[in-house]
């Protein structure tokens, strides 16, 4: 009744008053009510970087624009496409010589995927040379693992979807990995396929999962891209910004920068689609696929190959599979075994030869990936699978231990001095 | 209200937690599993689970491969230095030993799912065998059998599976 007073412990769940935009009419109306209007600006326009981002730190835009327009190519392609074994190929080739259109919609979605993988292996790179991982981004460097696991994953199952002969054996062959978990893995892969080997039921199950782990990826972005902004861009000095002299504002300066690394890439992958949309992907796959003939050469796409031939390179089964898993998991321990408090190789002499032979072992096992697995090659690939450990668990916390860094700059202004006076060297192509 | 008053309730608040939380996972349990189950085989995926093969063409030597299951099987008419190499064989040699005469029902034939056991190619054979054994090669990964469709060489695990079947008549067997 009137008589009770009232709780003093109560709060009110909506604790933020409507107002406080620093927008007016309209805009401001909304934006009092939702705010994603100022949140935009104040992440994006007014949000500070460091001015010494090169053309390296476009990958993060680049790879965004790839996987909207993956989505919406994927969206169209789903209008047309067929998930039945006795439908699906003959839906792609309708795709291609009836649908409007179509032939550009599937090479586009085709050849993004590889350019994705593109954008993301030099993404990656970038985070290894300068140290992108280090303390306080390593969360970051985590949920970017992730991201490159769903990515695995949902590339896989899009090959498997045109149903070709090496949709139908890549399916086989990957699937198969799980039977190499002990005790159970017969009836995993049972489960996984839905009858006792690759069929209609896996086709139908595995475009439902290429969708559902492509939204996944937009989730787990958000949540890198979240991150990112609680602890800002790591850049090529290594060296976090101290004050305005340091940094610059996303827009105009960032924005118009990535634009332009955007404008290059989207170039060579409308190139690339254009005059070469098949040079990327195996001619196999035109054929329809047959459960009873697996072609001579099995290859896996080509962003698989250093993969696959660290696989190769184990003889034992469950050894192998769990040496490819690792060889992806491993990157996730990079932050806590270096331990040098330099982040940038610009100051790592020994790190920075480390950083360049890990990219030399990366291409090496590439080409091993897609070689037979005999004689030399299979020599060449155990020692690059060898190599490719050691550098996570020996070099990394060795190089920490003996290296002794150069002479930094005290700030990030004074790193772009030094720059200019050629004290310090950073990789050319990427420069500015 | 006092302390103590509290602390009684909070075992029947205790206890009525751990059976709301309890009958709340057998529920959860009992609602996510018809979910994992619909992913296995279907009925109609099982009922297509035998067949039955015609053998009165293949000549000796020869092999034919059919589709069970969506899995080729390979039925070979072995000749005699065939089944003498792969009778003769020591057990100490092979990486998962096993005596043919325990892989087939008449020495003459092999029936063997056609589905290599490290990642589930199909391997190759034919007239007088392939690989190094004279057997089945898996061009994949390289792994060799031998004429009873042993392991010999390679990165598979296990020897060709013998799938379940059974002589009909002379002519005729059931897989499955």
């Amino acid at each position: 009744m009137s008589s009770e007073k009232p709780n003093q412990e109560y709060k009110p769940v909506h604790t933020n008053k409507v107002g406080g935009s620093p927008f007016t009419g309209v805009t401001g109306w909304i934006d009092n009510r939702l705010p994603i209007i100022r949140m935009f600006k104040h992440e994006y326009l007014d949000f500070q970087v460091p001015k010494s981002l090169s053309y390296f730190w476009s990958f993060g835009g680049i790879l965004t624009v790839c996987l909207i327009l993956l989505i919406v190519t994927g969206l169209s392609l789903g209008m047309h496409y067929k998930p039945d074994a006795k439908y699906a190929f003959d839906s792609v080739e309708k795709i291609m010589r009836d649908v409007n259109f179509g032939w550009l919609i599937r090479y586009a979605h085709m050849n993004l995927a590889s350019f994705f993988f593109i954008a993301v292996y030099l993404h990656i790179f970038r985070g290894l040379y300068y140290g992108s991982y280090k303390e306080p981004r390593q969360l970051m460097w985590l949920i970017g693992i992730v991201i490159f696991f769903l990515m695995m994953a949902t590339a896989f199952l899009g090959y498997t979807l045109p149903w070709g002969q090496m949709s139908y054996w890549g399916a086989t062959v990957i699937t198969n990995l799980f039977s190499a978990i002990p005790l159970v893995g017969e009836s995993v892969v049972t489960w996984l396929w839905g009858d006792y080997s690759v069929g209609d039921a896996a086709l139908n199950r595995f475009y439902v999962l290429h969708w559902l782990i492509a939204f996944l990826i937009v989730g787990v972005v958000a949540f890198h891209v979240i991150a990112l902004h609680i602890v800002g861009s790591n850049n090529p000095s290594g060296i976090e910004p101290k004050d305005t002299r340091d940094t610059v504002s996303f827009s105009p300066f960032t924005t118009s920068k990535d634009l332009v690394g955007m404008l290059v890439f989207l170039l060579i992958f409308v190139a690339v689609m254009m005059y070469a949309p098949n040079y990327l992907g195996h001619p196999d796959n035109y054929i329809p696929a047959n459960p009873l003939v697996t072609p001579a050469h099995i290859v896996p796409e080509w962003y698989f190959l250093p993969f696959y031939a660290i696989l190769r390179s184990v003889p034992d089964k469950l050894m192998g599979v769990i040496a490819m898993v690792s060889s992806i998991a491993i990157l996730g321990l990079l932050p806590w075994l270096d331990f040098s408090k330099v982040r940038s190789s610009v100051f790592r002499p020994i790190w920075k030869q480390c950083v360049f032979l890990f990219v030399l072992d990366f291409f090496v096992l590439m080409y091993i990936g897609a070689a037979p697995a005999e004689g030399i090659y299979l020599v060449i690939g155990r020692i690059g699978t060898v190599f490719w450990f050691a550098f996570f668990l020996i070099l990394a916390p060795l190089v920490s231990l003996i290296e002794k860094p150069l002479p930094m700059p005290g700030s990030i202004h004074e790193f772009e001095e030094w720059k200019k006076q050629g004290k310090i060297k950073t990789i050319k192509l990427f420069n500015n | 209200m006092s302390k103590d008053n509290n602390k009684d309730k909070s075992t029947r608040r205790d206890f009525l937690t751990t059976v709301t939380a309890t009958v709340g996972a057998v529920g959860v349990g009992a609602g996510v599993l018809p979910i994992i189950s619909q992913m296995n085989p279907d009925s109609s995926v099982k009922a297509l689970a035998s067949i039955e093969v015609d053998i009165s063409n293949i000549q000796e030597g020869k092999e034919i491969t059919v589709l069970w299951r969506g899995k080729p099987v390979f039925i070979k008419r072995r000749t005699k230095e065939e089944v003498q190499k792969a009778e003769q064989v020591s057990m100490k040699d092979l990486m998962d030993p096993q005596e043919d005469k325990d892989r087939v029902k008449k020495s003459e034939w092999l029936v063997v799912v056609g589905v290599c056991t490290h990642l589930g190619c199909v391997p190759n054979g034919g007239v007088g065998g392939k690989g190094d054994y004279n057997g089945w090669f898996c061009p994949c990964h390289g792994s060799h059998y031998d004429t009873s469709g042993r392991i010999r060489k390679g990165p598979a695990p296990t020897n060709l599976e013998v799938p379940k079947y059974e002589f009909v008549s002379n002519n005729k067997i059931k897989i499955g």
